[in-house]
């Protein structure tokens, strides 16, 4: 209706510009900052596998199981599209910034008043329609290919409850409970056998996130959640919360161990033994059952059967304690029984202020419990 | 336009004591001191709220740093979203709105001045009411401690059981007041932009900031309400032994989410929408062209007015809705991208054949327009459900939101501030101290926030007070600390513009900028009662009409 009416009368751009110096060199200017800008991405990205310990790394673009690798392809075509977007609009206000700046010797005439044109701006509704389609179905289909994946009969089925600040793993069908350190055996074409957790909240909202495995799910209360994963290599994959639920959101650490399918087997036997029952540290055992750590922590064959804290009937069989913030060793444990709140501030674990002669008595009974 | 009557000046010297001043302050309905008092306040918890920021960067500069605690990292993360939400932005986009408008349409103050001291006087007393908290969180024999449930609060954190003591109940009401300020300025930017237009100005010859806050307004009373009700529901959960956000008595922590992102997405664009109408302004009178394509910048921003309220869920891609549900929030997020692109393509086509001067309000603007083009892009990312069950939580997310707030709101904002500053003071800002604080800023900004993006890829999750060493995200960290403090630095030399250039600028002027909407056509500060006589406008540059009686703008509208 009113494309470039004042333009033609005007002349639209007979007038105009052929760049000049100052406009060429402010050209270049951008170019160059674009071109530094894209070089340090560059440079950014080719670090992305910076941990110097691949085990360490929690990128999510170096996936391997399956609902990652799938996340994986979909962001690509998405950065793909968006990168090719980015590149247009920006030559475009670069180019505009540059040819259109008013120069020193401006003749003080206002440019041409151009309205608007409808075909143009058809245009530019009518292309981003089109790619929006595109997005969409692409999406919906990744979406569903996760979401709406069947079980498998042979599916590892685990329940993991997030608590503050840790993680519950059971395994209904196999008899096991842990905590903080989820094993899975690894799942291949030949042999596949992914694991299908169900997740659920003790207490406030979690969200169980490993980078490598799966895109994040929320472990929220009353509001149980699926998720799955199909690792294909052997090792530790590392994850954490990644939903704030309080005071140590930060050390509520996740680690998950990929064993061979004979490993897993080997695991699972030991995790269902009950607890090693050795009577040179008896004087151990004793403080336990007779300290307030039985209302929160079980260990199968004796009275301790509380749920509140992590199951410790084969504390030892763990590498990490407290949620994967320290290493399991004699040591630690012992500094983390006198004073949980200096190694993991608003634990929930209480200090028991024990004697120095019962915290090794009690240290020396926990460390039999592999 | 037949009022070509320029208002008398009534700048000089105020003779009157300064309590009286002051006092005027206090109980005035004046639209533009309500607008300058939103701005200072909002300026006052801009800076806080960068305090605040600054603590966090410094705690993360290193893993396993002690510089502040869990607990008061965890005040600060929430403190610094609430109050740079709900009293930096909110308020200094409201104040602009509330200064801006009556002038731009040809009023003489908006049509309930009271309605609007008291919108103002609430969201002030929110403000000090949720910063009383540091003072009487535990009631006062415990000591304060300010909130640490993060600034969306998600149940069941909130509950008694989480969270003890009386810092959820200050952030809850600091909250409930100051949105009920917020609906009656909507109501009152409404009933200004449909009721109180000077002869001739019709809806489709309104300046775009005019339209753009007229949507904005719409979207207060539709976005704040729900916020509103459910902070009301938290209460009643605390105090009143309710149970809707109370799981362990079988209430949903997903109501709360719904709630909280059916207002929380249509507040991204209540506060990006204001950000659009300055650069709307500001790029055609720094281009020498009128807007490109009227029709269709309104169009837009109707349509992300209405889409923004369908989009909400896409906060909750994690929470475990089905595919199908998952599928349609995809659809309305890519969805609203194509009004938003309309709008980067029609300031581009404004810029396109112009005449381009890079002024400080202009350098702005541009740096908006490319920063919200990555903001979207990002944020067409995030909206991929699959991509977003990867980035959300994560660094990715806030580096995002960032720069949509920072690299576009707050960019547009700083544009504003110097665009519009020699109306409301009647002197001229520094340009010198402009383009350094442009260029700082600038810098800082893409420092921080540009790397900031990395860590969120690399696993790294947002909310948290430290992190472990060897995952590659120490670097990234250390940059992004780098950064915030030249922004800081950006910020001063702001301030010390504002404050030096009062005293010793240059006087500005009625229209510095030789620009084409009503308030130009008065003095600067504007009198009390904005205009002489009523203007009359035949077009949407009135300014321009009368500049150039001889090729006026209404003869191709």
């Amino acid at each position: 209706m009113r494309a470039g009416r004042r333009g033609e009368r005007e002349g639209i751009g007979s007038k105009q510009m052929k760049c000049s110096g100052q406009t060429r060199s402010l050209g270049r200017k951008i170019a160059g900052i674009a071109v530094l800008l894209a070089g340090g991405l560059l440079a950014a990205s080719l670090c992305f596998g910076a941990p110097t310990d691949p085990s360490q790394s929690t990128n999510i673009f170096q996936p391997l199981s399956t609902p990652a690798h799938s996340i994986f392809h979909l962001s690509m075509l998405v950065l793909a599209i968006t990168g090719a977007i980015f590149a247009v609009v920006f030559s475009l206000l670069a180019y505009s910034v540059a040819k259109f700046r008013k120069r020193a010797n401006d003749d003080g005439r206002e440019p041409a008043q151009v309205y608007g044109s409808n075909q143009i701006e058809l245009a530019w509704t009518v292309i981003p329609i089109l790619i929006v389609l595109v997005l969409f179905l692409a999406t919906a289909r990744v979406i569903r290919s996760i979401q709406d994946a069947p079980q498998p009969p042979g599916a590892i089925e685990v329940t993991a409850i997030g608590h503050q600040f840790w993680w519950e793993f059971r395994y209904p069908a196999l008899g096991v409970v842990t905590a903080n350190e989820l094993h899975v055996p690894v799942s291949n074409p030949a042999n596949s056998a992914p694991t299908f957790l169900t997740l659920l909240s003790a207490d406030t909202d979690h969200s169980f996130w490993v980078p490598r495995l799966a895109g994040k799910t929320d472990l929220i209360p009353n509001h149980p959640n699926r998720t799955w994963i199909d690792p294909q290599e052997t090792g530790l994959y590392l994850g954490q919360c990644a939903q704030y639920c309080g005071v140590e959101h930060a050390k509520m650490l996740l680690r998950v161990y990929v064993d061979s399918p004979e490993q897993f087997k080997q695991w699972v036997e030991a995790q269902k033994r009950p607890a090693v029952g050795d009577d040179a540290v008896a004087e151990g055992r004793r403080i336990f059952e007779t300290t307030a750590c039985v209302n929160c922590h079980a260990i199968s064959a004796t009275i301790a059967n509380g749920r509140f804290g992590p199951d410790l009937t084969h504390l030892m069989s763990r590498d990490t304690i407290a949620s994967g913030i320290a290493p399991n060793n004699r040591e630690n444990l012992r500094a983390w029984i006198q004073s949980p709140d200096s190694m993991k501030p608003g634990s929930l674990m209480p200090a028991m202020q024990l004697t120095d002669h019962d915290l090794d008595a009690l240290t020396a009974y926990l460390v039999t419990l592999r | 336009m037949s009022s070509d009557t320029i208002a008398l000046s009534t700048v000089g010297p105020d003779a009157r004591p300064i309590g009286e001043r002051l006092h005027d302050w206090i109980v005035t309905v004046d639209h533009k001191k309500l607008g300058i008092m939103y701005i200072l306040y909002a300026l006052f918890f801009f800076v806080v709220g960068g305090v605040e920021a600054l603590i966090m960067r410094i705690q993360l500069i290193v893993p396993h740093n002690h510089f502040v605690s869990p607990e008061v990292f965890n005040r600060m993360m929430t403190m610094h979203g609430t109050t740079m939400i709900f009293f930096m932005v909110m308020p200094i986009l409201f104040g602009f709105g509330t200064y801006l408008i009556p002038l731009m349409i040809g009023a003489r103050d908006m049509a309930f001045p009271r309605l609007n001291a008291f919108g103002f006087w609430m969201t002030a007393f929110g403000g000090l009411l949720l910063y009383f908290s540091f003072i009487g969180g535990n009631g006062l024999y415990g000591a304060g401690t300010a909130p640490d449930v993060g600034w969306w609060a998600y149940a069941p954190l909130t509950s008694h059981a989480f969270s003890v003591g009386h810092s959820t109940d200050f952030w809850t009401l600091a909250v409930l007041a100051t949105g009920i300020g917020s609906i009656g300025t909507g109501v009152n930017f409404i009933a200004t932009i449909l009721c109180m237009r000077c002869p001739g100005m019709t809806l489709g010859k309104m300046p775009l900031l005019a339209w753009l806050n007229l949507v904005v307004g719409g979207m207060v009373i539709f976005g704040i309400s729900p916020l509103t009700a459910a902070q009301i529901m938290l209460c009643i959960d605390r105090y009143l032994g309710g149970h809707f956000f109370d799981t362990q008595a079988g209430g949903s922590a997903v109501l709360w989410m719904h709630f909280f992102w059916i207002f929380g997405h249509p507040e991204v664009y209540i506060l990006v929408v204001p950000a659009f109408a300055f650069v709307s302004e500001i790029v055609p009178v720094f281009s020498r062209k009128p807007i490109f394509g009227y029709p269709i910048m309104v169009a837009a921003t109707i349509a992300i007015g209405f889409i923004s309220f369908s989009v909400w869920a896409h906060h909750m891609f994690t929470v475990g809705m089905n595919s199908n549900g998952n599928s349609f929030f995809v659809l309305t997020t890519v969805a609203i991208a194509v009004p938003t692109g309309i709008k980067i393509f029609n300031w581009l086509g404004t810029m396109w054949g112009g005449k381009i001067s890079l002024r400080v309000p202009m350098l702005f603007c541009l740096g908006f327009l490319f920063q919200f083009l990555i903001a979207g892009l990002t944020g067409i990312m995030l909206g991929t459900a699959p991509f977003n069950w990867q980035l959300s939580g994560s660094y990715f997310v806030v580096a995002h939101f960032h720069y949509v707030i920072v690299g576009g709101i707050v960019f547009a904002l700083f544009g504003a501030f110097y665009y519009w500053y020699p109306k409301m003071s009647g002197r001229m800002y520094s340009e010198t101290l402009g383009k350094l604080h442009f260029w700082l800023f600038i810098i800082g900004f893409h420092l921080t926030f540009d790397f900031m993006h990395i860590p969120g890829i690399l696993g790294m999750p947002r909310r948290i007070y430290t992190y472990e060493p060897g995952r590659g995200w120490e670097n990234w960290n250390l940059i992004v600390t780098i950064g915030a403090f030249f922004q800081a630095a950006g910020v001063l030399v702001f301030v010390f513009n504002l404050l030096w250039s009062l005293w010793k600028g240059e006087l500005a002027g009625n229209d510095p900028w030789d620009a084409w909407t009503l308030e130009w056509s008065t003095s600067s500060p504007p009198p009390d009662y904005d205009f002489a006589e009523t203007p009359v406008v035949r077009s949407r540059r009135p300014l321009w009409d009368l500049k150039h009686p001889e090729d006026p703008d209404w003869k191709y509208e």
